[in-house]
């Protein structure tokens, strides 16, 4: 550094923690503009994680199964308090919803054939059901959402289970935006509004408002399928004990909660990394209602948000989830933000791995837009066995786990099986830190 | 004509006798009784069938209806028609809220009065109703007719789309981006066959139309409240 003090040292220069060159860059985005920023994905911060669990394995006191030989069973069964007709499921790995129009229909394909080759089920989402993800779809799941864009009993009664989408871990309380440049003739025919426009999804349902009137949706629900279909209801990381509970209340047969990792198409980005908890901290907390209630495997606890491997799907089923729901996962399998793609990403000012805009319907990988010809670069039969192929290295890498932890299940997981490496996992998971027997706000010890 | 007492035969067997009707079925006129403002009542119908339904029902009375004519003698309870696909439902009572929310299409009739949200977030619906509406009706609606005979309440139309809304009477105030339009003479023409369909004696001329200002197509930040 230039020394102009006659010689004495000076300084150097350091940048704020508060005031760093991201967020001064998004002051100045923000002055030049006037517009937030409207991005995808899910929150981008570091947060309390799975990452900050550790499995102890088996030792003296544990008996364990031999890694590759030994039977691990993976099976789930959804839907089994009301519905006549559960969704078994082979692995306990599924796709979360994610909509027509956000994604192309040859990406809601590979969803629906990578789900199928692996024994699972795929969702549908804002927009309706296409005949692309029906046909290859062995399960799937509808979502009723606010917006009942696409809506109707036909598509009810195909379905294999019903997910009323109260909120989701991206933007708890908030709604949604699908941008004109998405707009497709066949996706505003879909979603009956004019091509080109913005479509927003509401924040809420328009039908009912609280509990009360929730319970008597379902009724109608259960009424016009005949009692047949799994009705599943899903809540952002918001409030998760009293969320559970109340879904529970309700009639659910599944609980989905969605923690903050967890993906959106389309939000403000100031929403999406300061509205909602991270799934760490939500899981524990809807497994106390459960087992409150006395419900906990009778009402079946799916959780999302940040799941990327099998150890992650352990974590998170010895934590007390029944399964475990991807979304952004699956489409970084498909082939979302593929280094591949590198100078189409630069071109549009970003890189692989932080392509975020995918509301501007521009994706390079062809998944998340309705641009011909972007569309033409992604192969649905490609894609599926890509997404099959990961959704069985996610399964053999749980039961890894779980046979080192001497357990025939993954069910058989559970909350004994883990340490934690901070104080903050502890906390949130109700889980000892690594060489203690004590975590923060554990009953009979002081904090 | 057949007729189920639905307090002593029950909803669940209601629906599925109701649902088990076919495209041809030789049982074509239905009369329930006995609703004792019951939920559900015929919902997820399609069939050609007309249903009678003598007293008052609770909530979503004909929701998902598909060809069946459901009619009320008596009031319902939040939520009546709601998606419907098509067929008719008259109420001769009033509605309490959200009647025909999210409609696609059909005709839904209300010769009382209709409460908040009445036509929220329709799709093609169309909704005549001889009284007044309450707050906040005809919200994000996005295709259909809501026809109102008497008065409309606060936030008429917010954040509308491209549905058609015609009032007689006053109108407490106009949501986002909803404005009065000019009545052109194919507009009273979709009127006055409306106010035939929903059995109104009123004249199309005493309406005013509303419809989008179309201001929130497109994401705008000078658009935010």
């Amino acid at each position: 550094m230039k020394d102009d003090h006659n010689g004495a040292p000076r300084t150097v220069p350091i940048q704020s923690a508060t005031f760093s060159n991201p967020v001064n860059a998004e002051i100045r985005r923000a002055a030049a503009t006037g517009i937030y920023d409207i991005r995808g994905g899910g929150a981008k911060r570091k947060l309390p994680h799975f990452d900050d669990l550790l499995f102890l394995g088996a030792s003296i006191s544990r008996y364990p199964l031999e890694g590759y030989r030994e039977r691990c069973d993976t099976n789930v069964t959804l839907g089994t308090r009301f519905a006549k007709n559960p969704i078994q499921l082979e692995i306990p790995v599924t796709i979360a919803g994610m909509s027509f129009g956000a994604l192309s229909g040859g990406a809601k394909e590979a969803l629906g054939r990578g789900a199928t080759m692996a024994g699972t089920s795929t969702t549908t989402g804002d927009g309706g059901m296409t005949e692309e993800e029906r046909g290859h779809s062995n399960k799937l799941v509808y979502q009723y959402l606010p917006s009942r864009y696409g809506m109707n009993p036909n598509d009810l009664r195909r379905c294999d289970a019903i997910e009323i989408v109260v909120g989701q871990g991206a933007k708890p309380g908030g709604g949604g935006m699908l941008l004109g440049q998405k707009i497709s003739d066949r996706v505003a025919e879909m979603r009956n509004l004019p091509k080109g426009i913005d479509q927003r999804s509401a924040c809420r349902h328009p039908d009912w408002t609280g509990p009360d009137d929730l319970e008597i949706k379902i009724l109608e629900l259960r009424e016009i399928t005949n009692w047949e279909k799994p009705i599943y209801i899903k809540v952002g990381g918001a409030r998760p004990y009293f969320d559970t509970t109340l879904a529970v209340k309700a009639g659910a047969d599944v609980v989905v909660l969605d923690g903050m990792q967890g993906g959106t198409a389309a939000t403000q980005d100031v929403f999406i990394e300061h509205v909602g908890q991270p799934i760490l901290a939500c899981i524990r907390e809807a497994v106390r209602a459960l087992q409150d209630l006395n419900m906990h495997r009778e009402v079946q606890l799916v959780v999302s948000g940040g799941i990327r491997t099998g150890a992650d799907v352990a974590k998170a089923m010895a934590l007390g989830a029944d399964a475990i729901a991807i979304g952004t996962a699956a489409l970084i399998a498909l082939g979302d933000n593929d280094p591949k793609w590198e100078a189409d990403y630069n071109a549009l000012g970003t890189t692989a791995g932080a392509y975020d805009d995918w509301h501007e319907g521009q994706d390079p990988a062809g998944i998340t837009t309705q641009n011909p010809e972007l569309m033409a670069r992604f192969d649905p039969i490609e894609g599926g066995r890509r997404l099959n192929n990961y959704l069985k290295v996610m399964t053999l890498e749980a039961q890894t786990i779980a046979r080192a932890c001497g357990k025939n299940h993954l069910h058989n997981l559970e909350p004994e099986d883990l340490c934690a490496l901070t104080l903050e996992a502890a906390a949130m998971a109700k889980i000892p830190l690594a060489g203690t027997d004590w975590y923060p706000g554990k009953p009979g010890t002081s904090y | 004509m057949q007729t189920f007492d639905l307090e002593a035969q029950g909803l669940r067997a209601l629906n599925s006798t109701l649902h088990a009707q076919a495209d041809n079925t030789d049982q074509t006129h239905w009369e329930i009784v006995n609703p004792k403002g019951s939920h559900a009542i015929a919902v997820g119908l399609d069939a050609p069938i007309e249903v009678n339904i003598k007293g008052s029902t609770g909530y979503y009375c004909a929701g998902m209806n598909k060809q069946a004519t459901v009619h009320v003698h008596g009031s319902v309870g939040p939520g009546t028609a709601e998606n419907m696909m098509s067929g008719t439902v008259i109420v001769e009572g009033d509605a309490s809220q959200y009647a025909g929310a999210t409609g696609h299409g059909g005709t839904l009739v209300i010769k009382g009065n209709a409460s908040s949200r009445c036509g929220i977030s329709m799709k093609g619906i169309d909704i005549i109703v001889h009284g007044n509406i309450g707050h906040m009706s005809a919200f994000m609606a996005q295709s259909g007719n809501l026809v109102v005979c008497g008065d409309a309440g606060e936030a008429l139309g917010d954040s509308l789309y491209e549905a058609r809304l015609f009032v007689r009477g006053s109108v407490k105030s106009l949501g986002a981006d909803c404005i009065e339009k000019e009545m052109r003479p194919e507009h009273i023409a979709i009127l006055e066959e409306l106010l035939e369909r929903g059995g109104c004696d009123a004249k199309a001329s005493e309406f005013k139309r509303y419809g989008s200002a179309r201001q929130l197509y497109n994401f705008n930040i000078d658009n935010a409240y």
